[in-house]
């Protein structure tokens, strides 16, 4: 199994690629890719250097261009499939079908994998996006058990690429429009969720903090409670008579328990959330699932999920929890 | 003037099977054109069960209005890629797909379909592969409004291509997400796999507010909707300009022969008609959600 990094930056990108990635994901600084926030991303010339830095040592770039443009805005994506080519990027990861098609009419040698945000979950949806667009690969949306995907694996006509670890969307991506019906910008054509600056924190008198989304209180916290960042799948609402996490709580996916059954059913490429996040979470997260792996090819029978690799994977996880996700039946 | 159709969007909440037998028996009399018929949200609601759907599509047929078998919005299981492809063999109705899975299936029998709002269409190619897959209609995803709808359109006529029927969301709750996970159940405490069917209990849905009181959400098994209900009713002359060719409503517990009776007097009307419920933010390019007054501390 191939390991997919993030890279937010340079930097990111570099970190990854010395700990061990086979592989990075990274995107343009703007509207073409999901993690469209201020601050990060790549330049032309950043984008060329951390192909050039991953190339020398036999490692490989995508370029995440997996937002879904209009019709005015189309030309952007195209022009963005091109710098893809002409910079020697080894696959785009795409959902939308006018960018897919483009790109396989335009550079028919350039991978495509289908993004997360293409939402196929059924070997028929993988079969319609392999037959029209020629996809390498998908990666499949957070919603399937463990036994789906090792299902799916069997009856995929493309290699499958599933979340390892990070962030955990817990609606099916690319059909979320939670932060859009409250803010008017979406992943799916904004490329943010509940951007910051819709964000506002209010400070109480009794030392709590309370949290707005464009207005909407998605939260208040105690003096000593964890905040984590307010989007409104991770809120605390109120159902019924109860306040609670309605939706979910800040929590991160975290797989490594289920290395084996993925690497067993053909999982083709584990992937790494977090191009938001810094060198450190990057460096550490992917040092950890590298080794995690090269021990698994050593001795496949022999392998367990070492104490040490859980605790570093924590320390990394939102509000120090982890959990399976819906890999595991028992969470749905 | 433009004709513009009214259509009864499919139920999206779980009623009892006499209720939604009943409803639809009703509804046949007023007066729509289109009836999408089927289950969006969860496969486990079976009150009806697939062949039942059907059965009542032919039932309903015979009225002479359309009758369309909507599909699943989100397929893990492969039961449920099953019952997807009976509702495509039956062959007789027209299926409006909510997930690539039903495109696929549609195309490889050579049967049209509708594309419907879960279906991730936002530009004039993507349009035009899925009218040579067999699309005949299109009902945009809730974040599109007026200007993307213009945009596209243009560049559609631009590109020598003809538009495939468009039928917009104008009145009900719009559905903004799904999830592996039920709501419904974890806001009950209850296992998914042993749920007990609970949302049957919430024939509109379970009210989610913030913690200050403000209704904000609907929780509907895996689905999550907004809580407020839009109406683009005062909108008509700008959806007419537009070429729309059929209001979508979406079934709600009550009232939804009046509903249904408002917006057929709307379109017999030389004037739009007064809102009966929400604005519709992302119509007008803003936010879903219309700002509410917060309240005062």
């Amino acid at each position: 199994m191939h390991l997919v990094c993030p890279a937010g930056n340079l930097p990111a990108l570099q970190a990854a690629i010395d700990a061990g990635a086979d592989a990075v994901y990274a995107g343009f600084r703007d509207q073409t890719n999901a993690r469209a926030f201020p601050g990060l991303n790549f330049s032309d010339e950043e984008l060329r250097q951390g192909i050039a830095y991953a190339h020398a040592r036999g490692r490989k770039v995508y370029l995440a261009l997996n937002t879904y443009p209009d019709s005015a805005r189309l030309a952007l994506w195209q022009a963005t499939v091109d710098k893809a080519a002409s910079f020697g990027c080894d696959a785009i990861i795409a959902a939308e079908m006018a960018v897919l098609d483009y790109a396989s009419r335009s550079y028919p040698q350039l991978a495509r994998h289908l993004s997360v945000q293409g939402s196929a979950t059924t070997a028929p949806a993988l079969r319609y996006m392999h037959e029209r667009f020629g996809i390498e690969r998908a990666v499949l949306p957070r919603v399937l058990s463990i036994q789906q995907v090792e299902r799916l694996c069997e009856q995929s006509p493309v290699p499958l690429e599933v979340f390892a670890f990070g962030s955990l969307c817990i609606m099916v991506e690319g059909r979320c429009q939670l932060s859009s019906y409250v803010t008017g910008a979406s992943p799916n054509r904004h490329g943010v969720c509940s951007p910051a600056h819709f964000v506002r924190w209010d400070e109480h008198p009794d030392g709590g903090r309370s949290v707005r989304l464009n207005q909407v209180l998605i939260d208040r916290f105690g003096q000593s409670e964890p905040a984590g960042y307010p989007t409104v799948c991770k809120g605390r609402f109120v159902v019924g008579d109860e306040t609670f996490h309605a939706l979910e709580e800040p929590t991160s996916l975290n797989t490594l328990e289920l290395l084996p059954r993925l690497a067993q059913a053909g999982v083709a490429a584990l992937k790494i959330e977090g191009r938001q996040r810094g060198v450190a979470y990057v460096a550490s997260v992917t040092r950890t699932w590298r080794d995690a792996l090269d021990r698994y090819r050593a001795s496949p029978q022999h392998w367990s999920a070492k104490p040490t690799w859980q605790q570093a994977l924590s320390q990394h996880a939102e509000g120090h929890q982890t959990t399976l996700g819906p890999y595991h039946r028992n969470w749905h | 003037m433009h004709t513009m159709k009214l259509s009864l969007g499919p139920l999206q909440y779980f009623w009892p099977r006499e209720r939604t037998l009943s409803f639809y028996r009703e509804a046949v009399q007023w007066p729509l054109d289109i009836i999408y018929l089927g289950e969006t949200v969860c496969s486990k609601r079976r009150q009806l069960g697939t062949r039942d759907w059907i059965a009542l599509a032919a039932e309903l047929a015979e009225s002479g209005k359309q009758i369309v078998l909507s599909s699943l919005a989100l397929i893990e299981a492969e039961s449920e890629l099953g019952m997807l492809q009976r509702l495509i063999e039956d062959g007789r109705f027209l299926i409006e797909a909510n997930d690539l899975s039903a495109v696929q299936l549609c195309k490889a029998r050579g049967a049209s379909f509708v594309a419907g709002p879960s279906l991730n269409v936002y530009n004039h190619r993507a349009l035009a592969l899925l009218m040579s897959d067999g699309l005949q209609r299109w009902v945009p995803g809730v974040e599109q409004g007026e200007t993307l709808l213009r945009e596209l359109r243009t560049a559609v006529l631009a590109d020598g291509l003809g538009m495939p029927e468009l039928e917009v969301i104008a009145f009900g709750r719009l559905p903004l997400a799904y999830s592996a996970r039920c709501f419904t159940a974890r806001a009950l405490d209850v296992a998914k796999d042993q749920c007990g069917f609970r949302c049957i209990e919430h024939p509109d849905g379970l009210p989610l507010a913030t913690r200050e009181g403000q209704a904000f959400l609907r929780i509907n098994g895996i689905q999550v909707q907004g809580e407020q209900i839009t109406d683009l009713g005062p909108e008509l002359p700008v959806l007419r300009e537009l070429g729309i060719d059929i209001l979508r409503l979406y079934p709600q517990a009550e009232g939804m022969q009046d509903v249904v009776a408002h917006y057929d007097l709307a379109l017999r009307s030389p004037t739009p008609p007064p809102r009966i419920a929400s604005r519709n933010g992302y119509w007008h390019g803003e936010p879903g959600m219309q700002p509410v007054a917060t309240a005062q501390a």
